[in-house]
């Protein structure tokens, strides 16, 4: 079999799978350079959060309805876990159900955040009208970004499974997206907890 | 000990232009690391040499204002992201794989993405004099002067340069921390790591956690001069020093990702050319650790003189303080090593001195910045640019340049001269000194930095007619180094496999190395294995060089065996050539172009059309291609 492992797989016949431990490695390493991307947004959010000018501020968030998408999105990590359990049972069939699952979890919690701004936009809230707008907008829809490529990576791992292309040691692996989805939602919890319920 | 350099006899596809752009070992990256790195430094000394010309004599007519702007900008940009991170890129890229005995780096061809995200997006910085002008507010980009003037594009090309550069950076950081935690011979424990591979290690964690915060910084700039967005616009009560935290977060460790690296490789040459082990090899890694750590919590002492209370003033100079004390553990312990040793003088042992010697005149004038009230008089004065240009060229450059003349053998299988080599030495060092010394004097008399003439009469001509003629002393010593390498290429001295008596892995195998760098994986007992496998020590606790086992086969580790060598060779499955890395880094550049002009309407949807087809194909064809392909 051929894979990217076939670098590294003769050095290291004994320590285990290593084909795994370099690419988690490597993911581990991406998602810490990510945490700080996210802090320095946050940071900026917290800086401008009463920086509202002639525009609405925080009073202008719809609580129930973020925590309704919230518990969607953390919904999703739950299906990304079974994903994963059943690769690696082997089980690919169940597999694929959780991933489209999680892709639609995902989805949800995208087509809400864009009714979300949509109604803000109505409300008078837009990039341009104070910091608190150009922040909250960046932070949020950074976060969104992120959902939606994790969302393209669920779909080519159902895609790759159903060419019968899916392999545990290739680049796109149930294990590394789920890293992944996971800290895109961890990210979540603490951008709804500073942003949408922290009054300060 | 001549051992003949193993002639390589490539096949018909691993040369020629198509295999240098389709490779993927980390050999050749690191090579072209370094010839891109090289050429952008002639660039950017070019610059430099038109920014002393101008500064000359009072009232200098040799650049407009708008044309100097330009110039110095480009120079700094130029000279950090474009000339010492890709240098020391290219010496991780060639060395750290080799030190840690391993046949190639985590993720060959993200590490192909990298070099070349990094060369297109240099080429792309540099495009910006045909169309719109270069960035011209400094490679700080302070803000509001970065937000203002949309009309010109210039600014735009910083943020989206910087950005692409950095992440040209992050991917190759990324590749090095997976390497060397994972993929290191049997028996090379973390402590028995190569301090050149240990400053990788720590470099690349400040590269992953601070590029991400001037990311951050820069997209908000990108989105306030093209977008409406109130970042920086103190107008609506945005705060401009908001940039300048961000950018300092990024900033300061980024002037150790410059410097680190060349510490480690000072690491690796004073011990050999002492012929003793490094003094304290435990001590200088984890000053090296704690330099990390450090440089992470002293940013805001480059904005003392922005207001920030006498409280956060005192505790960042205190940090600043606290950061000389690594830094002097460092300096003693190379002190310590030399101590005693029978030096070798050659030209990397002299760069290498030279490099602790200019670098101690630099961290002294730094620790002068911890002083608040002093660095409110320095701030944005000459005094700045000697400082900083003692640690980056007498510290960062020196320290590189004593690696390209330690490890030129091994890439090339000849030896530099040495004649030429200290020729090299003593005018770079003496012009070097010539140039940046004065500048202390001009900047405690007031000259500020930044500005593109002077008026005669107020003490400053000497001094900088002195200055620039260091500055072009500093080109001869560059014309001698090229010299020096086109002569060597042609008809230097063969190397053989270790012409230093070296310590470190990378000399027991053939130079250059083959593909796969080790016919078989290294085992390792100790730190500076190789030296332990030619020596013993005797009784009164000498070194005692034993004698060689059939043939020097101690020397040559991967000839096993003479003739069947190869037939080891053909059982190691190497990373096959892949031209999707080019075309993915080459369709990532169209879409920052696209970004660029993205307030001019068509020109710039197109280009981002453009990019992100062409990037999708890149990453696309990537990810449905198996790595080493079956048919060999």
């Amino acid at each position: 079999m051929v894979s990217e492992g076939a670098v590294v797989d003769h050095d290291f016949e004994d320590t285990g799978n290593p084909i795994h431990r370099v690419r988690k490695t490597a993911m581990w390493a991406f998602l810490g350079s990510e945490a700080f991307f996210f802090g320095a947004m946050i940071s900026t959010f917290l800086l401008y959060r009463n920086t509202i000018g002639d525009g609405p501020g925080a009073e202008i968030f719809n609580i129930p309805f973020t925590s309704a998408s919230s518990f969607v999105l953390l919904m999703s990590s739950l299906t990304m876990v079974l994903a994963d359990n059943s690769f690696q049972k082997g089980d690919q069939r169940q597999g694929r159900v959780w991933l489209i699952g999680t892709a639609l979890l995902g989805t949800t919690f995208l087509a809400g955040q864009i009714f979300e701004f949509t109604e803000f936009v109505h409300e008078g809230l837009t990039i341009s009208t104070s910091p608190f707008g150009s922040s909250f907008y960046m932070l949020t829809g950074f976060h969104g970004l992120h959902v939606a490529v994790g969302v393209l990576l669920l779909s080519m791992l159902v895609f790759f499974s159903l060419r019968g292309r899916y392999s545990p040691d290739g680049g796109m692996n149930v294990e590394l997206v789920a890293l992944y989805w996971h800290f895109v939602d961890i990210v979540w919890i603490v951008i709804f907890t500073v942003v949408y319920l922290l009054q300060i | 000990m001549a051992v003949a350099t193993r002639e390589q006899a490539p096949a018909a596809a691993d040369r020629g232009v198509w295999s240098w752009i389709t490779t993927v070992d980390h050999k050749r990256i690191g090579i072209m690391y370094a010839v891109a790195a090289f050429i952008f430094f002639l660039v950017g000394g070019f610059e430099a040499l038109l920014i002393r010309t101008q500064l000359a004599g009072p009232n200098g007519t040799v650049l407009s204002a708008e044309a100097y702007n330009q110039i110095f900008t480009m120079h700094g940009l130029t000279m950090v992201f474009a000339v010492i991170m890709p240098i020391a890129a290219a010496f991780q890229n060639y060395f750290v794989p080799l030190q840690i005995g391993a046949r190639d780096v985590a993720f060959p061809r993200i590490n192909a993405f990298a070099f070349w995200l990094f060369f297109f997006s240099a080429l792309f910085l540099y495009t910006s004099f045909l169309f719109g002008g270069a960035p011209d507010g400094a490679w700080v980009g302070y803000a509001p002067l970065s937000t203002q003037l949309t009309e010109y594009v210039r600014m735009d090309y910083y943020s989206v340069g910087a950005q692409l550069l950095g992440v040209a950076s992050l991917a190759g950081s990324i590749n090095f921390i997976a390497t060397i935690f994972t993929m290191r011979a049997p028996g090379m424990s973390l402590m028995r790591m190569p301090v050149f591979v240990w400053m990788t290690v720590v470099t690349s964690f400040l590269l992953i956690l601070s590029l991400p915060v001037i990311g951050v910084g820069l997209w908000q700039l990108l989105f306030d001069r093209n977008f409406g967005t109130l970042f920086y616009a103190a107008q609506a009560q945005g705060d401009p020093l908001l940039w300048q935290h961000l950018f300092w977060i990024f900033g300061h460790p980024e002037v150790y990702v410059l410097i680190l690296p060349a510490m480690g490789i000072v690491s690796e040459i004073l011990p050999v050319m002492s012929r003793k082990p490094l003094f304290g090899y435990a001590f200088v890694v984890f000053s090296g650790i704690a330099i990390g750590f450090l440089g992470f919590g002293v940013w805001a002492h480059h904005m003392f003189t922005a207001g920030l209370g006498p409280v956060a003033e005192a505790g960042f100079g205190l940090a600043t303080m606290l950061i000389a004390i690594p830094t002097g553990v460092k300096i003693f312990n190379w002190i310590g090593t030399t101590w005693g040793g029978r030096l070798k003088l050659t030209t990397p042992m002299l760069f290498s001195l030279g490099f602790i010697s200019m670098f101690v005149i630099g961290g002294l004038s730094g620790v002068t910045h911890s002083i608040v009230p002093a660095d409110t008089q320095q701030h944005d004065s000459y005094y700045i640019v000697a400082h900083f240009h003692y640690v980056l060229f007498g510290g960062a450059v020196l320290g590189y340049m004593a690696g390209a003349y330690y490890w030129f053998p091994k890439w090339t299988g000849k030896m530099l001269s040495e004649t030429i080599g200290k020729w090299h030495f003593w005018i770079t060092l003496i012009g070097f000194n010539l140039t940046f010394a004065p500048q202390h004097i001009l900047g405690l008399d007031g000259m500020p930095r930044r500005t593109y003439r002077y008026d005669a009469g107020l003490g400053w001509d000497g001094w900088n007619l002195m200055s620039t003629i260091g500055s072009y002393l500093i080109a001869v010593g560059v014309l001698v180094f090229i010299w020096n390498i086109i002569r060597s290429w042609r008809n230097g001295e063969p190397a053989g496999n270790d012409p230093w008596d070296g310590r470190t892995l990378e000399w027991t195998t053939s130079s250059p190395p083959p593909v796969h760098n080790f016919d078989e994986v290294p085992v390792v007992h100790h730190v500076d294995d190789f030296w332990y496998r030619k020596y013993g020590i005797d009784e009164d606790g000498r070194a005692v060089k034993m004698p060689e086992v059939s043939g020097g086969a101690l020397t040559v580790d991967t000839d096993t065996g003479g003739e069947d060598g190869d037939a080891d060779a053909h059982d190691i499955h190497m990373p096959s050539p892949s031209y999707f890395p080019i075309i993915a880094s080459a369709g990532v550049v169209i879409l920052g172009a696209g970004l660029v002009f993205i307030s001019s309407g068509a020109i710039g949807f197109g280009l981002l059309a453009l990019g992100a087809i062409v990037s999708l194909w890149g990453f696309m064809g990537w990810a449905g291609e198996p790595i080493t392909k079956e048919a060999h």
